[in-house]
């Protein structure tokens, strides 16, 4: 291992900080425009988002492996087994939970947000910004919830990826590994440093978030 | 209007620096000859492949991916066109795919063997057995419990094979399916003081961490044949026939088979070289 790690994080990091910022910019309108707006079958599309959570990684594994193989309907574009495959099926696992826990978050603000900002005489951006900020510690508690899901996940990453050294080896699918190889110390601490990454990420964003408040 | 810089911005902030960092160095590479093997878990953990892969990389200027996975599998994601050539182990199997017209250019690269292991006190008296099929027998009716690998593997094709000697595989209680490879499958025959088939290199690979002794082996029908298969081009438009070519040839060359032969663990070879007779021999 040794540097060998730092390539693995890199990849680990890349491929899911990528699939949860892509998320983001659908979940997050989404889950806002849902929790703002009412309309016909709501209630049963907010439980299908919320049962949806419950997605196995390995069944998205298996529907975005179906998709991409060369015999798939999206074969001709040759990404199975690349960085951007798994990217796709962790898109596909963090849509759900940033949906659900933002639909959550702003619909915990309280209507006379908004009543107020339109009173004060916002524009229905400016009251839709009042009611984003006032949310923001749920959107980002979203962001958080779906970053740890798919960096945490295996079983998409190791079956659209394939664990290639070098190029799709994740922190995840090299404990997998390692684990098979009987090299319990190095995927305990593979582990730790994963941990220690996602602390880190944390307390930056902590420290953005502490300048405010 | 100060405060809102330092929280909303966060996101589309967030998001812009991540999208930055999204292209992928290593596809930009693609145009660099990159072939993909498929092969089984035991070529790899073994650490073969990381022993011989980096010489033929330099040599031929060709990055190999390698998708470990069982050898049924591996012919599967094969005939998808998922991969440009497999290492694999079950002869059988493979004649049928090159029959099938997906794969073409079989070669043999090298051989071991398979062999029973199990709890070192050997409680179902397997080590006194005349023959693998007298092995079989007495496992079945000492009531050892077997440990299979229960994945479509070369390895399981193999001892579903030899099940067929003795009319079956043991009753349920006495059968336990891993569906995991053959690290792992060791693992649980140890764990549970039970027995299991493996190949000779993942033995010796892990077989030192465990508490498991060979009970039978040095049959025949344990032999247990790697060969190569490139991906039949005219199946598959995308293959990238003439690199995965070279990665066969050079395999089957006697600078590939004497590295082979070199890769050993604790003083005996793991895997040894097929294709070509080499100086001595």
């Amino acid at each position: 291992m040794g540097l060998e790690v730092f390539e693995i994080l890199g990849v680990s990091l890349r491929v899911s900080l990528s699939a949860v910022a892509l998320a983001t910019l659908v979940s997050v309108p989404t889950g806002f425009l849902l929790a703002v707006s009412s309309f016909r079958g709501k209630g049963p599309l907010v439980t299908t988002i919320n049962t949806l959570m419950a997605l196995p990684t390995v069944v998205v594994g298996l529907l975005v492996y179906i998709l991409l193989s060369r015999s798939g309907p999206l074969g001709a574009f040759g990404i199975l087994y690349t960085p951007t495959a798994m990217i796709i099926g962790q898109f596909i696992l963090a849509l759900p939970i940033i949906t659900a826990i933002t639909y959550a978050a702003v619909s915990g603000v309280d209507v006379r947000v908004r009543k107020t900002a339109e009173t004060l005489g916002a524009g229905p951006w400016q009251a839709t910004w009042m009611v984003l900020k006032v949310g923001r510690l749920g959107i980002i508690a979203a962001i958080f919830a779906g970053f740890g899901r798919v960096i945490a996940e295996v079983g998409s990453a190791i079956m659209v990826g394939g664990n290639i050294r070098g190029y799709t080896r994740t922190m995840t699918t090299a404990i997998t590994l390692e684990t098979a190889k009987g090299n319990f110390t190095l995927g305990l601490t593979l582990g730790l440093i994963l941990l220690v990454v996602a602390l880190a990420i944390n307390l930056v964003v902590a420290h953005f978030l502490g300048r405010k408040t | 209007m100060k405060h809102l810089y330092h929280s909303i911005w966060l996101l589309p902030a967030f998001t812009l620096a991540v999208l930055l960092m999204a292209p992928d160095p290593v596809a930009a590479e693609d145009a660099v000859a990159r072939i993909r093997l498929a092969t089984t878990t035991s070529t790899d953990n073994s650490g073969l492949l990381e022993y011989l892969l980096p010489h033929f990389e330099e040599k031929c200027g060709i990055k190999v991916d390698v998708i470990a996975v069982g050898t049924g599998k591996a012919l599967k994601l094969a005939e998808r066109g998922d991969v440009d050539i497999i290492l694999v182990h079950a002869p059988v199997a493979e004649l049928a795919f090159v029959e099938a017209g997906w794969g073409v250019n079989r070669r043999a690269v090298m051989v071991n063997d398979f062999l029973l292991v199990g709890p070192p006190a050997d409680p179902a008296n397997l080590k006194n057995a005349g023959s693998l099929a007298d092995a079989l027998q007495k496992l079945k009716q000492n009531q050892g419990i077997f440990v299979s690998r229960g994945d479509d593997s070369g390895t399981h094709k193999k001892e579903r094979e030899l099940w067929l000697l003795v009319g079956g595989q043991p009753e349920d209680p006495f059968y336990l399916e891993t569906g995991q490879g053959m690290e792992a499958t060791l693992r649980v025959a140890h764990e549970k003081e039970a027995y299991t088939l493996t190949d000779r290199g993942t033995f010796l690979a892990v077989g030192g961490q465990l508490d498991l002794a060979p009970v039978f082996q040095g049959d025949a029908r344990l032999e247990n044949l790697y060969s190569i298969i490139v991906v039949n081009p005219a199946r598959h438009g995308h293959v990238k026939y003439l690199a995965a070519m070279r990665l066969l040839a050079w395999l089957t060359s006697p600078e590939g088979q004497t590295l082979i032969g070199g890769f050993r663990k604790e003083g005996e070879i793991l895997f040894h070289p097929t294709a070509v007779p080499l100086k001595g021999e």
